[in-house]
Parts: C-alpha cells; structure tokens; sequence
C-alpha cells in the first residue's frame, strides 16, 4: 500500500528543514519504499493553504491511506508522529 | 484608495478613523474604528459580534470603498451567506466583484499531542493571500478564539495571536476581532484583550422581564473621546443600529417660525400664532379628555400645510384612529393616500423599550417628517421603569429636535395626580397643555389650559373644550363661586346672567319712567303755583292802583275843600298833605 504524504511548510526555517528531516527519517525507517512525500512551500504556493486548511505550520497530512490525518509541528516526537499517522497499527 | 468618511473633524485629526457605516456606532466613537489597528468586538454567545464583523466589512466595500476579508474560524461561508442574506447582505455579489474574500478555517482537534514545535504561519499565508486577493484594508477574524480549542500547547497559539496583531498593525489594516464573552468579569475566554489596547467593544444581549435588550458599550478607545453609555442596538432588516442619541447634545436649532396647532382658538391662546416649529408639546390628561384629538388636528393642519407627518399609535390602530376622528369631522385618510401622514402602530410590549426608540428613530430617519406624534408616550411606561423611560424620552427629544420636527407627546395621567406625575417628562417640554375633566352638576367636561409654553406670551386661562361633528372649538368658561363652569352648567350660568341683565333693565326703565313722572307732577305743579301766583298778583296790583287812585281823590277833594274855604294858610296846606302821605 502506498503511503501519499504531504508536508506544509512556510519557507526554508529551521522548523520546515528539522519537521522535513524528522519526516524523512521516520519514513525510511517504518515505510521504506512505500511512500511519497509531496513538500509544499505555502510561501510560494500560499492558495493552497485553504484546501487542506492548513493554519499551522508545519502540518503533515497523510492523504493515503484514507482517511485523512493531520498531524502538527516539527515531528520531534517520535511517537506521536507515529500515533497521528496511526503507523503503530501497521506495525 | 480608500477614501475616509469622517463624521467628526476634530478628533479624526488627532487620530484617523475608519467609518464603520454602521447606523450610529461612528457617533459614539467619533468617527469609526482606529484606522489600522484592530478593534476587539467581544460578547456573549448570541450578542450579534458575527454580524458586526460582517456589516463593517460589506459597508466598508459598499459605502467606503474598502475591500475586506473575512476569516471565520467558526461558521461556514455556505452558513454565513445564508444568515446575512436575511440582513440584506449578498455576499456572493461583493465576493464575486472582489469587493470581499471570505475564508473559512476549519481545524478539528487532532486526536494528537503536539509532536513538536510549530507555529501559525500557515495562517498568516491565508491571510495575507486573501488581503492580497481583493487588496483589503479591512479584515475581521471572527472568533480568533477557536483556534485556542483546536490547537495544542495554548503557549504557542496566544504568541502567535500576539504576533498576528503585531503584523496586522503593520499592515496598517483596520482589523477587527470578535471574541466569546462567557464570564462576565471576563472580557474573552482567554484573555486576548491584552493585545489589543485600542478599541475594545462589548456587545450584549440580556433579557429582563421577558423583554430582550441589546446593548453595546465602548469599553476603551485609546487617544480617541468616546460615549462611555451603554447604548441600545437593533439587529433588524437593514443590519445594527446603534442609538446614539445621547450623545448629541443640546445645541439644536431653535427656529422662530410658528406652525398652527390647527386649533385656531388655541393658537389665540400660544400667543396668536400657535407652537414653535421643532418644539415638543405634551398635551397630558386623564382618560378620554381629548389628547388624541388635539393631535389629529395638528396633524390634520400639518398635512393641509403639505407637511409630512408621522404618527406613532402605541394604543390603537390606524384604522380606529381614522374613524375615530371622521366621527367629529376631521378626515385624515386623504393625507394617508396622498403620501403625507403615515402611521405606526404597534404595542410597545412587542419589543424593549429600546427597540421602540430605535423603530422610532428608523421610522422617522426615512420617512423626514415635519410633524411627529406619540400617542400615548405612557404606554412606554408598560415596558420599562420610569427611569429608562425619561432617559428615552430625553435621546428621542434631542433627535427630534436637532431634526427641526415639532413633536406632540401625548400623555395619560391618573386622575388626580395631574401635574406631579408628569413633572420629569414635562422638562423636556416646551408646551404643555393640560387637558382635564371637570366634574359640575352631575356631568364631566372637557377643559385645556396652557400650562407652559417656552418662549411665548400665553393665555391663563382655562377654555372649555368641546367636540362637535365638525371639529373641535375651544369656548371660554365661567367662573362661578364653585369654580369653573363648564357644560350645562355654564349655560345655565349664561342664561342666569342673561336674566340678570334683563331684570336691570326692566328696572332701570321703571325708575326712568317714575323719573318721568315725577318731572311731569312738578311741572303740573309749577303751572298751578304760577297760576295762583298770578291771580293773586292780578288782585294785589288791582288794589293797589284803587288805593292810590282813592288817595289822589282825597288830597284833591280837601284842596278844593281849603279853596272853597279860604280859611287856612299855605302853612297848613303842607302839613295837611303830609299826615295824609302816611296813609298810604
């Protein structure tokens, strides 16, 4: 099953770099070769802010599998990374 | 760009201001919202902060020229469409000439803890996307709160509300946030009113004795002057209304030109001339004493000028009134179908008292009436303490007269109690005619007097008040030993003193005829006397000349008696004639 990611991020700050680093290293750990990350800058792209309804960045949306899921911040922990994208289930 | 809408001069110098077009909320504030700045709208659940969010971005579009965005955190476009659709409002319309951006956040609470840092940039984007699209200069964030229950880590989310502020003050963009009042020492949930220190606003919505009131107050204005009351708003087909009636003052016009009472006896009795055009007349009585009577006539006369008139009926309908009046010969329909007299009635209970002043208010700021009346002023009292009834009353006069309409307040007093209980309306009055029974011979009579009126000589005097089939006629009154006379008993009263003047009359013939009489019996008198008198005289002077005739015999016949002698001397004949001088 593939795994559609999106993150939002507001420019290049330290947040974005940490939350998409945070992102990618999960990913390769728990969904190799499963997954899809789309990185949508709202600075460049700032209308698509209203589809997914984006207020904080940045937000991590999984839109596959369904349902959506969203998840906010850096993606420090770990953990709730994992519980917010409901991964532990499909460990 | 935008042009400014300044309703006070002075003190948008001082500090500029962004008209809100909101019916009387720029009177209170003195010119609007801060330009630029953003102004917290707070109230309770229901308190209408939504809809004035929305009318100060439409009016800002449609009157002001500036474009706005509206960010909901609450309420769907679909859902608010459709609830200001009802106020007259078509979003779509302005949304589709980019007159106005509405965005919808939408955030449910994720099931998650945060995973880490992050912060409302994604919000701001939206923003500042959305002022771009349309080029806003207004923005409204209603209830910016929610976020507070959508977001973790309520650190995060209240610097990042006090970073939003910062950047909307930079943008220079008039803002304005609505926040849930809940507890009343609160001004919002979680206290964001700390940065916002320039213009905070409440809204409420309150119920007392089953009536509901809204009220609005400012609650501070930094580097602006402001009213401090709560004023009463009206949520209705045209949007809010504010009253902000007390504000205005005292420094009205005072015109000097008369309008006719359409009493032409009681114009005689105002100086000849009638009422001052702008004034307010209270024309108070007991029931059925004829208050709304005098006001038709006025009205009646006002129409026939070609005025437009106004007539607020809080006791019968117009139907009742029209009849009513067509019963003593005063017909107001033709004026209702010309267009010149419309009438609004209804109960005061319907609404506040509030409510009522504000329909008052609206009623006569289309309509541009010359002549107002309220009939009766006392019912208002049903709805409202006496308080808050003057308190009306002073808001309503003001507005009347900074408008030049000269009003007629009707007023219901108890029997009894006449002048006192009316005494803190009739202030504000600046004719009061006092309308009374009076109570003679078994019958009640209409009375008018002239209790004051400003700024005019007026009559003293009590006038007996009387309905005919045509019309209305004000007649004098008799003042007798038990007061005045009115009715029957004055006209038993003129017929007594008719009497009265015929019995001196007749007397006063009687005594010029024994005048008369007695002339003619001395004159009689006078003949007969003169009359004697000369008879008498006749018969004196009769003797009289026989006496000196016998006397000349005498002296004669002695002479010739002495001659005939020769016996005395000359001597002798003198002495002789002397002793017979003494004879006679």
């Amino acid at each position: 099953m593939a795994w559609n990611l999106r993150l939002y991020v507001a420019g290049q700050t330290p947040k974005s770099i940490r939350a998409f680093a945070n992102l990618k290293a999960m990913c390769e750990e728990h969904l190799k070769g499963r997954y899809r990350i789309e990185l949508i800058d709202l600075r460049e792209n700032p209308q698509l802010a209203r589809g997914d309804q984006i207020v904080a960045v940045p937000t991590l949306v999984r839109r596959l599998p369904q349902p959506l899921r969203t998840v906010i911040g850096d993606l420090s922990n770990s953990v709730r990374l994992l519980v917010g994208l409901d991964l532990r289930k499909v460990d | 760009m935008a042009q400014k809408k300044k309703t006070r001069q002075p003190s948008s110098k001082t500090l500029p201001k962004a008209s809100t077009g909101i019916q009387g909320l720029d009177e209170i504030t003195g010119g609007g919202l801060p330009r630029g700045r953003p102004t917290l709208v707070s109230g309770g659940a229901g308190s209408g902060k939504t809809l004035f969010g929305l009318e100060f971005l439409v009016r800002g579009a449609t009157q002001f020229g500036e474009p706005g965005v509206f960010m909901s955190f609450e309420e769907s476009i679909l859902d608010l469409t459709k609830n200001v659709a009802s106020l007259g409002f078509d979003l779509d319309r302005l949304v589709a000439e980019k007159k106005l951006f509405v965005d919808h956040v939408s955030i449910t609470r994720s099931e998650f803890g945060e995973t880490g840092e992050y912060d409302l940039e994604g919000l701001f984007i939206r923003i500042a996307d959305a002022i771009q699209r349309v080029g806003a200069r207004r923005v409204v964030l209603d209830t910016l709160e929610a976020l507070f229950g959508e977001l973790p880590n309520p650190g995060i989310v209240r610097s990042e509300i006090r970073r939003l502020f910062t950047w909307l003050k930079q943008k220079e963009l008039t803002t304005v946030i609505t926040a849930e009042r809940d507890q009343p020492d609160k001004l919002t949930r979680h206290g964001i009113e700390e940065f916002v220190s320039d213009c905070v606003i409440l809204l409420d919505h309150r119920i007392r004795e089953e009536i509901s009131t809204r009220r609005l107050r400012i609650v501070k204005y930094r580097g602006s002057t402001h009213g401090t009351n709560e004023y009463p708003f009206l949520i209705d087909d045209q949007g809010i209304s504010v009253l902000p009636i007390s504000s205005l003052g005292l420094n009205h016009e005072a015109p000097a030109e008369r309008v006719s009472s359409g009493i032409a006896r009681l114009d005689g009795m105002l100086g000849g001339k009638g009422f001052y055009r702008g004034s307010s007349i209270l024309a108070s009585g007991t029931a059925g004493t004829g208050k709304t009577t005098i006001a038709a006539c006025f009205v009646d006369a006002a129409c026939r000028r070609g005025d437009r008139s106004l007539f607020f009926a809080f006791e019968e309908s117009p139907q009742q009134i029209l009849r009513n009046m067509r019963s003593i010969g005063i017909d107001l329909e033709p004026w209702v179908r010309k267009g010149l007299l419309q009438f609004h009635a209804a109960r005061p209970t319907y609404g506040g008292i509030e409510q009522v002043l504000l329909l008052t208010h609206k009623r006569i700021t289309s309509f541009q009436p010359s002549v107002v009346v309220v009939d009766p002023v006392t019912n208002l009292l049903m709805v409202s303490t006496q308080n808050e009834v003057r308190s009306m009353l002073t808001r309503l006069v003001d507005f009347l007269k900074t408008q030049g309409i000269t009003t007629i307040f009707t007023s219901l007093t108890a029997a009894g109690a006449l002048e006192a209980s009316e005494a803190d309306v009739s202030s504000l009055m600046d004719t009061w005619l006092l309308l009374k029974n009076i109570e003679v011979g078994g019958e009640r009579n209409r009375a008018l007097y002239v209790l004051k009126s400003r700024g005019m000589k007026h009559s003293n005097q009590i006038r007996e008040f009387v309905l005919t089939d045509d019309g209305l006629r004000l007649l004098d009154v008799y003042l007798g030993a038990e007061g005045v006379l009115t009715g029957s008993a004055r006209m038993s009263q003129e017929m007594r003193e008719k009497a009265v003047v015929t019995f001196r009359l007749q007397e006063l013939e009687t005594r010029r005829r024994e005048l008369e009489r007695k002339r003619q019996t001395f004159e009689a008198r006078m003949v007969m006397l003169r009359a004697e008198f000369e008879a008498e005289e006749e018969i004196i002077q009769q003797t009289i000349s026989e006496s000196e005739l016998l006397g000349q015999e005498v002296v004669q016949d002695r002479g010739q008696m002495v001659l005939s002698r020769q016996a005395d001397s000359s001597s002798y004949k003198k002495e002789g004639r002397s002793k017979v001088a003494p004879v006679r």
